[in-house]
């Protein structure tokens, strides 16, 4: 049994540590200015706690098919309350670990967080409602128009269904999409808002998540480093429909962006 | 007034039988058990451990109305965003208090404490005398004391009515529960702890109960009284902090 | 006066009502909340088979069940998760055996208040079935999650289910907060004021403790969970607004304004966290019981065992806001919980180390509990280091909301803390019911279940990496989760057989109950107090005769004595810790 014991552990340890190296299923391709950071930092973690991993069910396996009882002959069990000094030993090892990592990530945090986004960045607004995402720019002006619950109507298109306020003479240049478009390597100031209930947006490949909150605007920003489509998956549940609340992030060129701008903006005339 | 000492425990005589026959052995004195068995009954140790359980609880319901402090402070100092003006606003609206009735009814419960300390102390008294009132042929006289505890279920009574005065001018004015946080939350603390009163008050009228009409031992319905008692100045303690909470941030 | 008093409290009652129903008897009232977790657990299971099916096969037409929409999906996974944790991990370990064994392990005749203690299960068996009842309302069981955050479990249209359904959800979390008060209130006093002579706090058994201070945690947590409960009611059905700010549902403009969702979410984590703590530690007290027990050597480091629970205890107060790191939630404090975060699994480290130290040069006797205690060690290593991934922020980016909490909350939880109730099970079933359970039977479920928690859970990880959402009821509609379909077909079919070998379980529990070889007092030549009564143990634990207590909790392998253990109530040895 404890041979059983120790084989098992062992080969689910060993599987699992394969399966993490060779990694047929890894985080999908970093297409932001964060990610390869992001991604250290998490490479960084995956093979400390691995080795702890590995280490722990090891011994585990191993001490209970050492130390199986052999029966009446074999040595009595040591006689031990424990030890002190590795105690110690251990906890300051532990901590030491734990904190340092915490301590080298909060790096990361702090740049992407405790910043505000630059001058120089492309502000979108993103408004999340049951079952889907609605994106604002604020056009030549470069003002965010109001909106007004009041005038919210989802089947009437995008300019009302974030209820945009056209009274509004900011709001009148803005334009509202299904589909996030962004110029590659220029960072992009978001505002999140949302109308019902909690939504999350999340771009995997950004490696960006961020909730968005009824009764809050939050900014939050990335950088898209290439040019490609991604995939936005909601993020936090939010009813029924929260499996299919997706949408398409289109980083383009600048030049792409800007023609894809002017086109919304000539529509609107 | 009592002259006794508040914390005179009672001792039932046979606590230290230490005889043979049914009696169970208690490992050599200083027990913690309320009994195993026949004999042994330390109602001292019965009633300190009421205690601690009432401290518990009371910890329970202080956590309880911990949860609302800092959901009330939290609610009062965050700007929601107004969509309508883009920007960041407060909502908050003070209630408007009928601050004479509030202090009137503080006035009843704080009296309300003072008739169940005297309850309190009386019981105490009575169970500490009871070994002397069981030899026969002893009196002490008339026995019939002033009903601390009757006044106090009456004031109890009288401050729930008092709440629910509050509760109308609260309406005429035009504040209810989902007229504003402000107001939201008044009645709220108000309500929880009239809830929890009731409740207190319900433990009097056992307590008036166990010594009327199911004929507990006087010990025994010390225990009730007191923790009732300790209970019930929580209770007034609780809400002047409702009170001041409420005059601080309303 | 005095004597027929006590006669009258402590004496055996009769009568079926009395000795069954409402019995005062903390052993009676163990067993009842033991079979109550025991009919949520297989709800709560075949909940998750429904769920692990339709997100394979989402079309399926299932008999009885018929086709499982979307939201019928979302109602699945809130009711499994609340009556998991609840009524299951919140229920067995605490209520069920801390009831039956705290007085008994601490030489005591009873709880503190026998009367509380009956009322506590019935409480917690109203809310279970007030629980239930949010099935079979018009609109059916909520289906905004275990963690219920607003608008969406505030607003009766944000969905179906949200009607009475969450109405009945969140009382029946109201009632169950009052019995788990209760219940709490008497551990705490029990264990302070009824120890026997010698049960010094540094004796007591590493069970008691991790029930202790359990219960320390259930009294200062759940009183802010009922008052989170309260306001969302008021939310609910009085017009308030404490987390509902302007918001408008399905095209209608609500008549709220100003409140904050993230309200709720600090109000519910900070009972929340501390709850997956509640849920855990019994678990823990059992494992290095057990490990002690049948390694024939003293728990190593039991003085850092007491301290590891503590200061999990302690530390599990203040880092609630690492659920909340995604949230809009200040990022500086969000840089203060992780670091605490990252703290809490200094003293969960230690633990696990010092399970390890007491198999070492142990004398290992493979008997079931044993086999689930080392499962337990394994699994709660598997778990908690996915922890530090989820502690720091910059990770939790990518994956907050994923499989990969998923994965790691079910191995602690939903495995380690489980495998902790059935070594439980099969360890103290021979004093509870007298007789012994089926080894083999044993065996087969414990590797059936080692097993195949292993190939449902670890593959989570995968899938969170990937960047695979949680709580969506089908993979068919975002583009990069087609790929995982798979992995998801996989962890399916392993459930299918890991939910079969729990049959195994129940089967030998029922059939070893009343057909199983007779146990003698002390089967596995254990240390203590408990292996020293009747089997089961009289209505007052001890015939009358009061244990006197001499050694501590572990003295196994003692050199020099007579036999390979020395109980707590045998003369004293003179090894101190």
């Amino acid at each position: 049994m404890g041979l059983a014991l120790l084989a098992v552990i062992w080969l689910i340890t060993f599987v699992s540590t394969y399966l993490f190296i060779w990694h047929p299923w890894w985080l999908p391709a970093g297409m932001s200015a964060a990610a390869a950071a992001i991604d250290h930092q998490f490479v960084t973690t995956y093979i400390l706690m691995g080795i702890v991993f590995v280490l722990a069910q090891c011994s585990l396996g191993l001490f209970v098919w050492q130390y199986r009882d052999r029966g009446p002959s074999a040595p009595p069990a040591a006689y031990s309350h424990g030890n002190t000094t590795m105690e110690i030993v251990w906890t300051v090892l532990t901590a030491v670990l734990f904190v340092g990592l915490n301590l080298m990530g909060s790096k990361i945090w702090a740049a992407e967080r405790f910043e505000p986004a630059q001058a120089s960045a492309v502000p979108v607004e993103v408004t999340g409602m049951q079952f889907a995402w609605y994106f604002r720019y604020p056009g030549p002006d470069g003002k965010f128009g109001l909106t007004n619950p009041k005038l919210m109507d989802p089947s009437s298109g995008s300019e009302a269904a974030i209820g945009l306020d056209t009274s509004d003479p900011a709001a009148k240049d803005d334009v509202v999409t299904g589909t996030m478009f962004l110029p590659v390597n220029r960072q992009v100031d978001l505002t999140l808002r949302a109308v019902d209930v909690i939504h999350s947006f999340f771009v995997p490949n950004m490696r960006f998540k961020q909730d968005a909150v009824p009764g809050l605007a939050i900014h939050m920003h990335f950088t898209p480093i290439q040019i490609g489509d991604y995939e936005i998956a909601c993020a936090e549940l939010c009813g029924l429909g929260h499996y299919k609340m997706h949408g398409i992030v289109k980083v383009v060129s600048q030049e792409d962006f800007d023609k894809w701008i002017a086109a919304r903006e000539a529509e609107k005339q | 007034m009592s002259t006794l000492a508040p914390n005179f425990a009672v001792k039932d005589p046979r606590a230290r039988d230490a005889g043979g026959g049914a009696p169970p052995s208690f490992g050599g004195g200083g027990d913690g058990n309320s009994g195993g068995g026949n004999g042994a009954f330390d109602y001292g140790e019965r009633l300190r451990r009421a205690r601690l359980g009432l401290a518990l609880g009371l910890t329970a319901v202080i956590m309880l109305f911990v949860g609302f402090t800092s959901a009330l402070l939290v609610r009062k100092g965050l700007p929601s965003f107004d969509v309508q003006t883009n920007t960041y606003s407060r909502d908050w609206v003070p209630i408007n208090l009928p601050w004479v009735l509030l202090f009137v009814n503080t006035a009843v419960l704080l009296v309300s404490s003072l008739t169940m300390e005297f309850a309190r102390r009386a019981i105490t008294r009575k169970a500490a005398l009871a070994p002397v009132r069981s030899i026969p042929g002893v009196s002490l006289g008339d026995e019939r004391g002033f009903p601390w505890l009757g006044t106090t279920v009456i004031l109890g009574l009288g401050f729930l009515a008092g709440q629910l005065l509050v509760w109308r001018i609260l309406h005429e004015h035009r504040f209810f529960v989902n007229t504003g946080p402000s107001s939201s939350f008044a009645y709220l603390l108000f309500a929880t702890h009239a809830v929890h009163l009731a409740g207190g008050v319900i433990a009097l009228m056992y307590a008036a109960a166990a010594s009327w009409m199911l004929h507990r031992p006087v010990e025994a319905q010390r225990i009730v009284v007191d923790i009732a008692a300790w209970y019930w100045h929580f209770m007034a303690l609780l809400w002047i902090y409702i009170v001041v909470l409420l005059m601080i941030v309303r | 006066m005095a004597t027929s008093e006590v006669v009258h409290a402590h004496a055996a009652p009769q009568g079926f009502i009395r000795k069954y129903i409402f019995s005062l008897d903390h052993k009676v009232i163990g067993i009842q909340y033991f079979f109550l977790a025991l009919t949520a657990v297989w709800v709560g299971m075949f909940l998750s088979l429904l769920m692990r099916i339709h997100l394979i096969w989402p079309q399926v037409d299932l008999p009885i069940v018929g086709h499982i929409q979307p939201e019928t999906y979302l109602s699945l996974l809130t009711m499994h998760g609340t009556i998991m944790v609840f009524f299951v991990l919140t229920t067995a370990p605490q209520g069920g055996f801390g009831n039956y064994f705290l007085p008994i392990q601490i030489g005591a005749p009873d709880m503190a208040f026998p009367v509380l203690n009956m009322l506590s299960f019935w409480t917690t068996f109203v809310a279970f079935v007030v629980m239930i009842a949010a099935f079979f309302v018009t609109g059916g069981a909520p289906l905004h999650g275990w963690t219920g955050y607003p608008p969406l479990s505030a607003v009766q249209s944000t969905g179906p289910g949200e009607g009475l359904g969450a109405d009945l959800w969140i009382t029946s979390i109201a009632i169950f907060c009052a019995a788990s008060l209760m219940g709490a209130l008497n551990f705490i006093t029990t264990t302070l004021d009824l120890r026997a002579k010698g049960m010094t706090l540094m004796r007591m058994p590493l069970t008691v403790w991790s029930w202790f201070i359990t219960a320390i945690l259930g009294l200062l947590a759940f009183g802010v969970l009922l008052s989170a409960g309260i306001l969302l009611l008021m939310d609910r059905n009085l017009g308030t607004s404490f987390f509902l700010p302007t918001l408008v549902v399905n095209g209608q403009l609500m008549g709220h304004k100003g409140g904050s969702p993230l309200l709720w979410q600090h109000l519910f984590w900070f009972f929340g966290h501390p709850e997956v703590y509640i849920a855990i530690l019994p678990g823990m007290g059992v494992a290095s019981q057990v490990l002690s027990t049948f390694s024939r050597k003293p728990i190593f480091g039991y003085r850092a065992m007491v301290y590891a629970m503590l200061a999990i205890g302690f530390l599990g107060f203040m880092v609630w806001g690492h659920h909340m790191f995604m949230s809009g939630m200040s990022p500086y404090s969000a840089f203060a919980f992780s670091l605490l975060t990252m703290a809490i699994g200094v003293p969960s480290a230690i633990k696990t180390f010092n399970w390890l130290g007491t198999i070492y040069k142990g004398r290992v006797r493979f008997y079931t509990p044993m086999l689930f205690a080392v499962g337990f060690v394994s699994l709660f290593v598997s778990g908690g280091l996915s922890g530090p991934f989820l502690a720091q922020p910059t990770l939790d980016i990518p994956l907050h909301d994923t499989y990969f909490v998923v994965g790691h909350f079910h191995l602690i939880m939903g495995v380690a803390a489980i495998f902790g109730i059935f070594a439980a099970t099969y360890y103290w079933f021979p004093k509870m019911f007298g007789r012994m359970m089926n080894e083999g039977l044993g065996r087969a479920h414990f590797w059936f279940s080692f097993i195949g928690t292993y190939a449902i859970f670890m593959p989570m990880h995968y899938l969170g990496m990937a960047g695979h959402p949680r709580r969506y009821s089908q993979l068919t509609e975002v583009a990069y989760l087609h790929p995982l379909i798979p992995l998801q077909t996989f962890m399916t079919y392993a459930a299918f057989i890991t939910i079969g070998a729990q049959f195994i379980f129940v089967i030998n529990l029922f059939w070893s109950m009343f057909k199983g070889p007779k146990a003698a007092d002390n089967p596995w030549d254990a240390t203590t107090v408990e292996w020293t009564t009747a089997t089961p143990p009289p209505h007052d634990n001890f015939g009358g005769q009061t244990p006197v207590i001499h050694n501590g909790p572990y003295e196994y392998g003692v050199p020099g004595a007579a036999r390979d253990f020395v109980m707590q109530t045998d003369p004293a040895i003179g090894a101190t810790h």
